[in-house]
């Protein structure tokens, strides 16, 4: 099969011109190190398939951060038909410096230039032909986010691939010959010696190159993004106004994704008993039961969540392609900094709010592996959307409709507030001196047909989540509340009740009780469950649910029981990317027993002095 | 006089990185490198970075960073 590659510095369109080719949903955000990992997808190309990889982006073949490893030893090991290299087109007077390195590989290379659009309105004119015949191959002037001059490419992309059907290998060239060589270890400490000394042979030819073929304005207009940097980057406003940004974002999900789950929810509840219950009338009563308050009620109650997650990450698209978290890093690294962290830190934890999974693997643009440790340990605290949907169902249950907002806010400052805790004191163990230099793009908007693609996205991860181990998990639970049978349903002689029982030592000092207890042990593996869950050991529909849980639940109860939930191991995918990412079961041991520890106290010191104080 | 040093809102000429392998690769690929024009636009409070320009691209850098990096005030 043909493999071509798509190479680039971080942040200028690979995955945005990788959706593009192969129609895929790759992330895309405007924040550079978004594509941490070798992303595959296969495309018909002339008469035969195609292999289309998407790397992570490289700031020059000497990386040595994880994300830039990755793309060095794919290179070095994967056999490639074609090197598609992907520039930023205004900003060649650095960038082509990659395309140097690149094109000592000896690789079949095509050359984009991409972001025309932007390019353009910067006044940037680049003669083609004169690139072209510089870096010694085909250059085309693209926009991959709009389209423009796309079809050309791809017909470049497929006659390169058909003029050179045998894969090969990058050339590298002995470390002391010196203008290429990838980012290994061998590599870095002889090029140390005569560092400045090649970064000067490079420069001389790349200003060669930029000279002739590039013809840039001296001086760039006032454009947009300066005037919206004065004032979102003001030194005394700049924090306030993000902090409110982030206000005014969670008030939208809010109010706008809330009503849709109450639709949602009794939509569900009238299927259910208008349609589902009479149907299954005939059926046995252990199998009604199973399918309608074992599965159904577990599951719906968990697919209610639907809208309001989608709301969720299409706001987090918006964020995430607007270039203001870049402006959060400049913001908050001085802070980040007396955490022993940078703002890089800050975004990927930001990023956690979404799931928490991408942001640990988010971690790998951090050269320093304390900084990454230390990283990886906070970022479980985010209150990431599973959670979110706990909340959210507990708070609406348990809460007046004007103290609800207030409640969920506090578990997000909760959240900030136990991941600095956990960053000061362990930070003493995890010291790094990293550089911290980075691109502050300018501000983008996503194209609507962008959100849509990430809204169906969405829905069809979490479709597949609940269809796949959610279901799974509730079933493990209506089979706990529900045998032995003959005795009340998740009654204290159920399985279910003499497994809380046993944890009745541990979860009484901090408010929880037996039930409720069982679905923590479920809410490891991820927090969805705890939902449907809580549906089936309460046994009654949707619509009811929240009040049989008033009932038996006082509120600062509950609010301990959200203080753990939020606390304590996210899920276990969570778990696993911090082993793999830490390579340590040592220290991914200790990320679980210190966030268990942290989350039990902080439900103690709350529930017992809510307790005292009433 | 160092990157650090120029008041924001001015420009220097950068004459000499004094930075490890990393770093300073780091820098030739963000664009900053010998001979090249830096304009300092903005400092965030705390001794936080500096908000930098040079040529087509806007970047952040610690003010330790910025230490490194020798410039000659443009003329
Ligand atoms: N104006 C404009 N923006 C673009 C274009 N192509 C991509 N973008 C935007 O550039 C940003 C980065 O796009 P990505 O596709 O994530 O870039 P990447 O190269 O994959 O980045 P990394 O994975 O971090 O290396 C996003 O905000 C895109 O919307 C384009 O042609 N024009
Ligand atoms: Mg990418």
């Amino acid at each position: 099969m043909k493999r071509v590659a798509i190479v680039g510095m971080p942040n200028t369109g690979k995955s945005t011109f990788f959706n593009r080719l192969t129609g895929s949903n790759a992330r895309v955000a405007n924040w550079p190190g978004i594509t941490v990992d070798i992303q595959v997808a296969k495309i018909p190309l002339d008469g035969g398939t195609a292999e289309i990889v998407d790397l992570p982006g490289i700031y020059s073949l000497h990386g040595s951060s994880d994300d830039e490893m990755v793309v060095c030893r794919f290179l070095e090991r994967e056999p490639v038909n074609l090197c598609v290299v992907l520039l930023h087109a205004a900003q060649l007077d650095r960038q082509l410096t990659l395309a140097l390195q690149l094109k000592a590989l000896k690789l079949p290379m095509l050359v984009l230039l991409n972001m025309a659009d932007e390019a353009e309105t910067l006044g940037v004119r680049i003669d083609i032909a004169k690139l072209s015949a510089a870096l010694g191959s085909p250059v085309r002037l693209i926009s991959a986010k709009y389209g423009e001059g796309f079809d050309v490419a791809r017909q470049s992309i497929e006659s390169l691939v058909d003029e050179h059907p045998v894969a090969a290998r990058a050339a590298i060239p002995s470390h002391s010959a010196g203008t290429a060589c990838l980012g290994c270890s061998a590599c870095t400490t002889d090029a140390l010696s005569n560092g400045n000394g090649r970064v000067d042979a490079l420069d001389r030819e790349l200003d060669r190159i930029f000279r002739s073929a590039v013809n840039a304005p001296e001086s760039l207009p006032e454009h947009l993004t300066a005037r919206l940097d004065r004032v979102l980057l003001h030194p005394w406003f700049g924090l306030p106004l993000f902090f409110t940004t982030v206000f005014l974002l969670f008030e939208l999900v809010y109010r706008i994704g809330l009503p849709m789950q109450d639709w949602m929810a009794w939509a569900l509840d009238r299927l259910k008993l208008d349609l589902l219950a009479p149907a299954l009338a005939p059926a046995p009563a252990l199998l009604r039961s199973f399918l309608l308050e074992g599965v159904y009620d577990g599951l719906g109650t968990v697919l209610s969540f639907l809208p309001i997650i989608v709301i969720f990450f299409v706001v987090m698209a918006v964020v995430e392609d607007s270039g203001y978290l870049a402006r959060a890093a400049f913001l908050m690294d001085a802070l980040m900094a007396k955490l022993g962290l940078d703002g890089r830190a800050f975004v990927i934890q930001l990023m956690g709010y979404g799931c928490n999974v991408p942001a640990i693997l988010g971690t790998r643009v951090m050269r320093s592996r304390a900084m990454r440790l230390l990283t990886m340990l906070i970022v479980p605290f985010s209150l990431c959307s599973a959670r979110l949907q706990v909340f959210v169902f507990l708070v609406g249950a348990i809460f007046t409709a004007w103290a609800a907002p207030i409640v969920l806010f506090s578990l997000y400052v909760a959240s900030f507030a136990v991941a600095i805790l956990t960053a000061l004191i362990w930070q003493k163990r995890y010291t790094s001196r990293e550089p911290m230099l980075l691109e502050l793009p300018p501000y983008r908007l996503p194209t609507p047909a962008h959100l849509l693609r990430q809204a169906w996205h969405v829905s069809e991860h979490f479709m597949r989540r609940a269809s796949g181990f959610i279901v799974g998990g509730v079933v493990a639970i209506w089979v706990l509340t529900h045998f032995p049978t003959g005795v009340p349903a998740a009654g204290p002689e159920t399985l279910a009740g003499r497994l809380a029982l046993l944890l009745s030592p541990i979860f009484k000092p901090i408010g929880i009780g037996p039930l409720l207890s069982i679905t923590l042990l479920f809410g490891f593996v991820a927090k969805e469950i705890v939902i449907g869950a809580l549906a089936v050991i309460y046994g009654s529909g949707q619509a009811h649910l929240a009040g049989v849980l008033a009932k038996n639940l006082d509120w600062a109860q509950a609010y301990s029981f959200m203080l753990f939930t939020l606390i304590y191991t996210p899920c276990l995918s969570t778990v696993a990317a911090v082993r793999q990412e830490s390579g340590s079961l040592r220290f991914t041991l200790f990320a679980i027993g210190w966030s268990l520890a942290l989350a039990w106290f902080t439900s103690f010191l709350f529930y017992q002095g809510i307790r005292v104080l009433a | 006089m160092s990157l650090n040093q120029v008041p924001s809102g001015h420009a220097a000429v950068i004459r000499e990185i004094h930075a490890g392998e990393h770093l300073l690769q780091r820098m030739v690929a963000l664009g900053l490198r010998r001979g090249r024009k830096v304009f300092v636009i903005r400092r965030a409070n705390y001794h936080g970075p500096l908000h930098v320009r040079v040529g087509m691209t806007e970047l952040m850098i610690r003010r330790t960073d910025a230490d490194s990096v020798e410039v000659a005030v443009d003329p």
